[in-house]
């Protein structure tokens, strides 16, 4: 065995693992935002106890996150117990796309989460959605944790 | 919508002497003008009973200097002239106008000059005016106008169209207005109302009460008719509004939103996108028999369409690489063709009035930018960078673009505000555009005379 190969291996080892810490602090590292998707409560509300007004999206999509199908789920539960209340779905995007463009945009994200509830047995005629694309903030800060709560679909009660 | 019918008030112009059409002064509109043009506006001359009837009727002491005021404002904030100061002045308004001495505008630097007159003639404003090239010591051009006393205010820009026109050779736009959407209030609940203004930002009115939302304002080309995107209870969707009269309606019977419209070059069709179950997709409505046609069919979202000047072709939206960026297709919907294929996602085109050009928005490494492409995406030219900036609207004649920006929030979230902004196709030239409130969504008119 000679030295210089230990040596060698110990520093591949070593940098490595610092790969590995600074990809793991950088998913971390805000807090309440993963992978560009917000996961605080700041500006959530509670249609009823334990369950959330709404869901969150990465920049430019339109998929719903794992926390995301959680929310529904437990909203498409709370429907089914209430079966006289129907709801409205307001998309959202942020400040950072075109207007128009953002019109279109929070009306998918809203038809994301239409799409699911109807899935767990929710009737298409007790949601309908509405688009407001940047027009109505809940965060007036322009960085991008403020920009995360802004892309948003939420549930209100309409009845 | 109170009175406006002074559009319909037709100007009774008449050609004092023919217009010689060997070339004398010119300016080159096709670079950045770096040496703006010295003129000198000399103020209309007014005789003292004249003087004293318009200030009567119309509430301003010198209606001479008014008009000449408006005209040396279109000129200087053209980019393409310098008024000079009127104290360096040498000849008396009244004289001048008759014969100039050229050695005396020629000691204050001018090489062109304007003058005129302007009578209280049987009720009625009567304005002649001409422009002299003091090099050549020539009269370049005679016109005279008889209007009702309420439209001195678009004597002073049709006068800046005729010069405009004879000293670059392209039509002017000076006799247009601007509509747009003034804001107010906190960033999270801006209250918005659909205004509309003279093009220098005179006579600013607005056209609804801030009820509701109101988005998106487009002016049809040949008409004073306005389309825009209202959320009157809540249900976004494009409406139609006759500013003469202030009727409104809803634009086709679409079982949900629609928004993004457009008039078509002949005014006669409405384009606008419709979304439904996540897509939005491209349709038209014709404003004769109501037919509606739908122009794309795609899972994506397709927006912001935009006719062609001769109406064959439609620019447009759509992510269905994966990002917004811009196509064109015939305006049946065939032939559909990517043409943006630079660094960054590229929306709201919009064709320019002269047909060669394809104005837009690009965000690129988070920066917003206002450009123009070739139809076939080739030459892009980028104008000009911010924070946050899109939307850009076409002068008349093709030379400048409208645009708003919005700035960036301070730590606190404080700081907002959303301002018109415009631009020379050439780069050059950007500048404020002043409104009595926040704005955004410009659109700019068509001549109102030609």
């Amino acid at each position: 065995m000679n030295l210089r190969k230990i040596l060698k291996n110990t520093f591949l080892v070593l940098m490595a693992s610092l790969v590995l810490t600074a990809c793991a602090t950088q998913k971390k590292s805000t807090g309440q935002l993963q992978s560009d998707v917000y996961t605080g409560k700041d500006t959530v509300e509670y249609l009823a106890s334990g369950v959330p007004d709404r869901v969150f999206f990465a920049t430019n999509e339109t998929v719903l996150t794992t926390a995301s199908r959680e929310t529904l789920r437990k909203q498409a539960a709370w429907l089914r117990k209430n079966s006289k209340i129907t709801i409205v779905l307001e998309g959202h995007a942020d400040e950072r796309g075109t207007r128009e463009y953002n019109i279109a945009i929070g009306e998918r994200r809203a038809n994301s989460a239409k799409d699911y509830l109807m899935t767990y047995g929710i009737s298409s005629d007790r949601i309908s959605v509405l688009s407001y694309g940047k027009e109505r903030p809940v965060d007036s800060g322009s960085n991008p944790l403020s920009w995360s709560k802004n892309r948003r679909s939420v549930s209100v009660k309409a009845n | 919508m109170k009175n406006t019918k002074f559009f319909f008030i037709s100007f009774l112009m008449i050609l004092l002497i023919p217009v010689k059409s060997f070339g004398l002064i010119e300016v080159d509109i096709t670079r950045g003008n770096l040496n703006p043009l010295p003129v000198a506006v000399s103020p209309l001359s007014i005789d003292e009973k004249s003087r004293k009837n318009f200030k009567e009727l119309l509430k301003k002491e010198n209606i001479g200097l008014e008009i000449s005021s408006i005209v040396e404002n279109n000129l200087r904030t053209s980019g393409l002239f310098n008024p000079l100061n009127k104290d360096a002045f040498l000849q008396a308004p009244d004289i001048a106008n008759l014969k100039p001495r050229f050695e005396d505008w020629n000691l204050i630097k001018a090489q062109a000059l304007i003058t005129g007159k302007v009578s209280f003639d049987d009720n009625k404003l009567r304005v002649e005016f001409r422009l002299w090239d003091i090099l050549a010591g020539k009269e370049m051009m005679a016109l005279a106008f008889t209007t009702v006393p309420s439209n001195w205010r678009r004597v002073g820009h049709i006068i800046s169209d005729k010069v405009y026109e004879r000293l670059t050779g392209e039509k002017g736009y000076f006799d247009t207005r601007i509509i747009y959407v003034a804001e107010e209030g906190p960033k999270t609940n801006r209250i918005k109302k659909l205004a509309i203004m003279d093009q220098d930002g005179a006579n600013n009115k607005f056209l609804t009460l801030g009820n509701e939302l109101v988005l998106t304002p487009r002016f049809n080309p040949t008409s004073q008719m306005v389309t825009y995107l209202s959320y009157f209870r809540n249900l976004p969707r494009v409406y139609l509004l006759d500013i003469e009269t202030g009727m409104q309606e809803v634009v086709g019977d679409f079982p949900g939103m629609t928004f993004a419209p457009r008039f078509s070059p002949n005014g006669k069709k409405i384009i606008m996108s419709f979304a439904k179950d996540g897509k939005s997709d491209i349709y038209t409505m014709d404003l004769e028999n109501r037919i509606v046609e739908r122009i794309t069919n795609h899972p994506s979202i397709d927006t912001s369409p935009s006719y062609s000047p001769d109406g064959k072709y439609i620019t447009f939206n759509s992510d269905r690489s994966g990002y917004q960026q811009i196509y064109i297709m015939k305006s049946d919907g065939g032939n559909v063709k990517r043409i943006s294929f630079g660094n960054g996602i590229y929306g709201t085109p919009v064709w320019s009035p002269r047909g060669d050009l394809i104005a837009f928005t690009k965000l690129h490494k988070g920066k917003f930018y206002i450009g123009v492409m070739r139809t076939d995406g080739s030459g892009e030219r980028l104008l000009t960078e911010n924070f946050y900036q899109e939307a850009p609207s076409w002068s008349p004649n093709g030379r400048i673009l409208i645009f708003y920006r919005e700035t960036k929030t301070d730590s606190k979230g404080k700081g907002f505000t959303a301002k018109l902004w415009s631009i020379d196709l050439t780069g050059y030239n950007e500048r404020m555009v002043m409104t009595p409130t926040d704005g955004s969504d410009p659109s700019w008119s068509s001549l109102l005379s030609n």
